[in-house]
């Protein structure tokens, strides 16, 4: 990808302000996604990235600043409006329902129900087109050789489970897919699957927001790293132009950012 | 791995990475060790009804067995639905607000307050008795939505909200009916639609009334609302995992609320169907339904964790705990004794439910 073109970024945000309290969470942090990016997000325990990612996910509201998407201002109060403003996320717990099936779980919130009167008296559920559309979602990412579209998600493996949110939120969001951790529980094998994922993810056009403390996975699949240090954006690198060991100084602070920015 | 190579970052598989393939076979392993035990114990857990149909059928048969052609004649039979109808109800109220993860000890109480109100309403002071009914039913659901508030606004944990207000509900039902009974040949002679459940139609000698009937239905309406809609998906959800459903969009407190105000309707439903089973309107009657309505949806497999049942096992339920009651009865065995098989099955039930979400995760 080049940065010569002036892109708009998908998502931005200027001078967020977010105070627990005595604690500034946000301290004025900038942020920026561009259009079909990975964007990996590091920073050490208590830098602020969670609270950073829970403003851009209507999890929390910021005290004070500015968050725009595709260049119009925007003001989440709930994870609900961000998620309908085409915002996705894979939260770390993956909000799944364990009893519950696959295409139950994909489409939990956002029922599909049939037209005409079945629908609309008696709010029946259109089986056939979510179990459908949920075929198709998982087909897209590579994911059919969970068989069977019925079972509940509690039989499947760490890594299907993975797959089951990443193929939510790709069908769903229309900007961007956030994740939270998506490799940290999850086995070497797992992790190699759910990484293909997420690159099969940006393939189809969407940026990603990835939040990890997998240093080899953030090194491998990232075009830009987002480095949080106390509350603020502290550096923008590019995998290419710092070593691993690099980052993390730069990320505890023992380490000054590279001059520019990238 | 080294970290301290500079400028080229790893791209595709790390080194460590690419002997994955030959590691599989412990995988393999674990999938081909799947003994008779573990398959029959995933059967049981995809079809969470078939344990309480299975004892079903066997008390049927031993009852049969050991009582003969009494236990079987049609009429029994009809018998035992009437005398389970009650707890059926209730016992469907009793099973969305469990499927939640929580527990309504008040179900009966508010089925005698409605009751209560309903007789009091069309007999002593007047009121046309639709009006009547449709009063104790708003009542019913009043008190739903109490539970409900408290439960979803003041997050209370749900047993002891419910602990309160079945007292407090039944002590208003002492005091609106001044702790008398509303006699029977009254109900009859100035509001005989109280007693429309009651009424029954004979079937091959079996006597089916229409509170059996209206029981049946109603299940029926329960499983469509509980699997076919998106409402009973989210009831599953936030009773699987309330967090992971909320994060997925579910408004989770408005699901809870609705639960609660439902199953108080339901219960309004069933106090209009239990003036009907007993003649009269008491406000002694019912006592016991809090309770055997958790017996029902306990024994019937529904979790009390949450998530996971279903409304057909709490009618198996309701039905096994009749049968047994029944069976006993007519093979001459001490009352306390029907008590003591309820007990057991209780923990069997529970036992079993313990077994299946072990290793279910």
């Amino acid at each position: 990808m080049t940065t010569s073109t002036p892109l708009q970024p998908v998502v931005q945000a200027r001078g967020l302000v977010k105070r627990y309290g005595r604690v500034t969470a946000l301290d004025h942090a900038d942020f920026d996604l561009m259009p079909g990016e990975i964007l990996a997000v590091i920073g050490d325990n208590g830098a602020g990235k969670t609270t950073l990612i829970k403003a851009l996910t209507g999890a929390i509201t910021p005290d004070q600043g500015e968050i725009r998407l595709d260049g119009k201002p925007v003001r989440f109060t709930s994870p609900m409006q961000a998620r309908e403003a085409g915002i996705e996320t894979v939260y770390q717990n993956l909000a799944l329902s364990p009893a519950l099936s696959i295409a139950d779980n994909m489409f939990l919130g956002r029922e599909i129900e049939k037209t005409g009167v079945l629908g609309s008296l008696f709010r029946m559920l259109d089986r056939a087109q979510m179990r459908k559309e949920a075929r198709a979602a998982l087909t897209r990412l590579g994911l059919m050789t969970i068989q069977n579209i019925d079972q509940p998600v509690e039989t499947l493996s760490g890594g299907q489970r993975q797959g089951v949110a990443i193929a939510r939120a790709a069908t769903f969001g229309r900007h961007v897919v956030i994740m939270d951790e998506p490799t940290a529980a999850l086995g070497v094998k797992e992790s190699r699957r759910v990484l293909d994922l997420i690159l099969d993810v940006k393939k189809s056009g969407l940026p990603v927001v990835l939040i990890s403390h997998n240093m080899p996975h953030v090194f491998e699949i990232a075009d830009r790293i987002h480095i949080h240090r106390l509350g603020r954006r502290h550096a923008v690198v590019r995998p290419s132009d710092v070593t691993m060991s690099d980052a993390v100084a730069i990320m505890t602070g023992a380490m000054e950012p590279p001059a520019q920015a990238a | 791995m080294s970290t301290d190579q500079p400028s080229s970052a790893p791209r595709g598989p790390q080194a460590f990475e690419k002997v994955l393939p030959e590691n599989e076979a412990p995988v393999r392993f674990e999938a081909e060790r799947e003994s008779g035990i573990k398959r029959f114990q995933n059967l049981l857990h995809s079809h969470p009804t078939a344990i309480p149909g299975i004892v079903l059928v066997a008390s049927l048969v031993f009852f049969s067995v050991m009582v003969g052609g009494r236990f079987l004649h049609p009429f029994n039979f009809s018998l035992i639905v009437q005398q389970v109808m009650i707890i059926g109800i209730v016992g469907i109220a009793q099973t969305l607000v469990v499927l939640t993860a929580g527990i309504d000890l008040s179900v009966g109480a508010i089925m005698v307050l409605s009751s209560m109100v309903m007789g009091r309403l069309a007999v002593e002071m007047g009121v046309p008795t639709p009006l009547a009914i449709a009063a104790g039913i708003g009542i019913a659901a009043l008190c739903g939505f109490a539970n409900g508030v408290l439960v979803t606004r003041f997050r209370l944990p749900p047993f002891i909200v419910t602990l309160g207000t079945w007292n407090i509900f039944f002590a208003l039902n002492l005091w609106y009916s001044a702790s008398e009974t509303i006699r029977a040949q009254d109900i009859e002679a100035s509001a005989p639609l109280l007693i429309f459940f009651g009424q029954a139609v004979e079937l091959f000698g079996a006597r089916l009334t229409y509170g059996s009937i209206a029981m049946l239905a109603m299940v029926a309406i329960a499983w469509y609302v509980l699997n076919r809609t998106a409402w009973g998906r989210h009831v599953h959800a936030v009773g699987d995992d309330i967090e992971s459903a909320r994060l997925a969009g579910i408004r989770t407190d408005r699901v809870l609320l609705m639960v609660y105000v439902v199953a108080g309707v339901i219960c309004g439903i069933a106090a209009w169907a239990l003036i009907g089973r007993i003649g009269s309107a008491s406000p002694q009657a019912g006592q016991t339904a809090n309770l055997d309505s958790i017996t029902a949806v306990v024994i019937g497999g529904t979790s009390l964790f949450g998530g996971r049942g279903s409304i057909v096992g709490t009618l198996l339920g309701a039905l096994i705990v009749g049968v047994f009651r029944n069976g006993l009865a007519l093979s001459g065995v001490n009352v306390l004794w029907q008590e003591f098989a309820v007990g057991v099955l209780i923990i069997v039930a529970v036992a079993i439910d313990q077994w299946l979400r072990r290793t279910s995760r």
